[in-house]
Parts: structure tokens; sequence; C-alpha cells
């Protein structure tokens, strides 16, 4: 059995089924509110989730049932008096240690919490550093979207903001440095390309059994970096678009990626009407259509970046993403053959499994 | 002291009362000294800046007010959401 938390413009949605066939619906949580982010904690199995009331502003709650009572974690704001206020939460992503949590937002901020989810704290050095004046926003805001643990390591971190690149940590994110050499920002004039730090990430994955390899999707491109996020390789060769927003790993398999390509940064829908995952199984090498059982024809849907995930154990990794149509689709057999999970929810933010 | 009206789901964090006698000579301070007096509230009215939220409309004695709007004693301060959405 499967437990799949759909976050959507409209609220939670909990599902359970088991791959290949569609999922029930056993809860919904947070009516008429836009649910960002949701995550059952792997190590407590607490849930945790991030919404963005139109009203009230972001917060984080947290549930041992989505059914029961949410309680509002607390310290998730910016400091108060500032000329800056948090917009969203876009991510939340276990730690390597009980109770660590991290959560990254708009502005391009990182909270941590130490207890599960229930008080969080700000992190300062990344608040803080003095290039942050320079950081620009992409189209969704200075969003912080991307947390990529180091798996046994605590003190190791990746994270990316759009648009202002890669940033790693090795102390337990007490300093951070840029990590974007590589990265190339076709969206730039090309006398800039070079050198800017004004880089649209859109996802990163780490590969947990071999950590010092990640992937990314990149506002045009899809990259590889074989040294935890020093250097970028570009990839994206032999997509029909390297344009898109997720990426997924299958955390058996280093060498495994999984992309769903968009037509184009200025046409973000599945290109020739067809709903197709991507997979590379050498690192990135070629790429190939898994597609077996997905939308052939009239299907111009879009998945956002929160919105692929895969389970972390067992094989084969099972593999799903909703899209802002509504409909859900899931994969038993790492991408071999898809089946329609769910549909007519409301637009899809983001996508978590737990088996 | 202005009287501070609210409803759900602010009520509820507000102890569960719809009214309230707050001190303040302007709404934003009043709104302040508000959420201050209720920390479950803090942060979903006024933002970490001390602006009121951008979808939250605040009625002084039933006509629109200001986060400088000056208030008094006799004054009533209506917290509501505003007509948005999607």
């Amino acid at each position: 059995m499967t437990e799949l938390l759909v976050a959507t413009k409209k609220g939670l949605c909990v599902l359970e089924g088991d791959p290949g066939a569609p999922f029930a619906l056993k809860a919904r949580a947070f009516a008429g509110e836009p649910v960002e982010y949701a995550l059952r904690c792997p190590r407590s199995g607490r849930l945790v989730a991030s919404v963005t009331s139109a009203f009230h502003g972001p917060k984080i709650w947290y549930a041992d049932d989505a059914t029961g009572e949410w309680e509002q974690a607390s310290g998730v704001a910016l400091p108060e008096g500032g000329d800056a206020a948090l917009q969203r939460i876009w991510v939340i992503v276990a730690g390597e240690t009980d109770g660590l949590l991290y959560a990254g937002g708009d502005p391009g901020v990182l909270f941590e919490s130490r207890d599960g989810g229930t008080t969080w704290e700000l992190n300062r050095a990344l608040w803080d550093h003095p290039s942050r004046t320079d950081w620009q926003p992409g189209g969704g805001g200075l969003c912080l979207h991307s947390i990529v643990p180091w798996p046994g390591q605590p003190d190791r971190l990746a994270v990316a903001i759009s648009a202002a690149g890669v940033w790693l940590t090795d102390d337990g994110a007490k300093t951070w440095r840029r990590g974007n050499a590589g990265l190339v920002g076709r969206y730039l004039p090309e006398e800039d390309q070079a050198d800017s730090d004004t880089l649209c990430v859109h996802s990163l994955q780490r590969a947990p059994l071999q950590p010092e390899r990640i992937f990314m999707q990149f506002h045009g491109g899809v990259y590889r970096s074989d040294d935890a996020g020093e250097t970028w390789t570009e990839i994206g060769s032999g997509l029909p678009s390297d344009f898109g927003f997720p990426i997924a790993v299958d955390p058996t398999d280093p060498d495994s990626a999984f992309v769903i390509p968009l037509n184009a940064d200025m046409d973000r829908v599945t290109s020739e009407g067809r709903m197709r995952v991507y997979e590379t199984r050498d690192a990135g090498a070629s790429w190939s259509a898994r597609d077996a059982g997905l939308p052939e024809r009239d299907a111009y849907l879009t998945v956002l970046r929160q919105a692929f995930c895969r389970t972390d154990d067992g094989s084969p990794v099972e593999l799903y993403f909703g899209a802002t149509s509504g409909d859900v689709f899931g994969s038993g057999d790492g991408g071999e053959s898809w089946c329609q999970v769910a549909d007519r929810l409301p637009p899809v933010h983001s996508v978590t499994a737990i088996r | 002291m202005a009287t501070v009206r609210v409803r759900e789901p602010l009520r509820k964090l507000a102890g569960g009362r719809s009214d309230h006698e707050i001190d303040g000579s302007t709404v934003v301070a009043v709104l302040g000294e508000f959420e201050r007096m209720h920390p479950a509230l803090s942060g979903w009215v006024l933002d970490e800046r001390g602006h009121i939220r951008r979808h939250i409309n605040v009625f002084v004695n039933a006509e629109r007010g200001r986060e400088d709007t000056t208030v008094g004693p006799a004054d009533r301060i209506d917290i509501l959401p505003a007509i948005s959405g999607g």
C-alpha cells in the first residue's frame, strides 16, 4: 500500500492504493486553502504541510492523522521589523538526524526544525549572506525550492534558489558557497551567460547511493554534477525539450534520472500533446520515453516542480506525478508502465509518496 | 479602548471571543497589540514588516480603514477577509 500526499490549490488530498490501479481518496484537509507541499516524515510518521492562506499568509502545520487536528508550527517567519515578509514555503525535506527537517521558501529562505516540525528557526547564514541584495527572483518568486541532504552526513547540504542558483554547505549550514560552475542561463545576454549568478534552477535531486552525484532540471537545460554540486555538465541532449520543472531519481540506481519535458519557457505544456516521462539509465548519455499508459494525444498538461516524486525505498521504484489539470499518474515499475491514479482533483502543486 | 471584532478562524485563535477591547491610537497599533495579546494570532493579520496583510480588510465603524487611520475608545474595528481568491 502506498500513500500519496497530493497538495493542491484547494486543499491536501491523501490518497491510498497500490500501483497499477486508481487510488482511493482517504482524506482531505485544509479545504479551500492553497497547500504547497506535504510530507510524511519517514522517521516519525508525522505529517507536515505548508499552507499559504491568501488572507493570513504562509504557515506550516503538523498532525499525526490527516483527518485529525492540525497544529500550527511556530517560528515560520522572517525577522520582525524588516523590509521583507515570508511569501510561501515551497518544500519540506527530512534531514539526516531524528527530528531534523528543512523548509525552503520565498524570499530565498531556509528554515530548520530539530523537533520534527513543531518549532522552526530561520537559517541566518543564508538570510544574512552578503550577496542576497543581488539575488533575482524567477517568475514564481525568489523561491528556495530544492533541499538535498547528504545521506549519513547531516552537515552537508545543497539547496537551490530560483534564480539565485545552487548553494552548498559542509558545516551544518553555518556557511554557504555557490555551486554554479558550468550552468548557462540561455535567457541572459550572451556576454553575461558565462559568469552570471542569476541562475534559474528548477529542481535538484541527489543520487542516494552516489551522493556526490546530483541531477538538475534547469530553466532550459538538464545537468548532472559528479562533485556534489561544485561543477555541472549539460546532459539534456536527446530530449524533445530540455525545459521542464521537476526531476526524479531512482534511489537504487545512481545513473538514473526522470524528467517531464515541457515545450519551452514560453509554452509550458507537454510537447506534441503527449504526456511523456523521459528516463536515463546512463547518467544522461541517452534518454528514452516512458509513456506506456499515459495520454497519447490532446494532452497539454503542466507538471509543476514539486509535483513529481518517487518512493524512497524498495525496488522497483514507484513514481508519481500530478498536473495542474488535477490528474495524477503513477508507475509501480520504475516508469515502464503508468496508470491514472486520480483525476478531477484541484490543480496539483506537489506530490509525495511513502509505502 | 477600541473594540476589535473578528470572525473565524481568527476568533478561535483569539480565545473564542468575537469582541476584544484593545489599546491603540491607530489601526495598525491596535492590530499589533491585538496580536501581542493573543500570540496564536501572530502573523495572521500583520506580516513581519508590521503591515496589514494584502487580502485582509479593516473597517473602522463600517468604513474602510487604513493602517494610519486614527481610532478612539468608541470605535469598532472589524477584521474581515477581502473578496478575493480564485
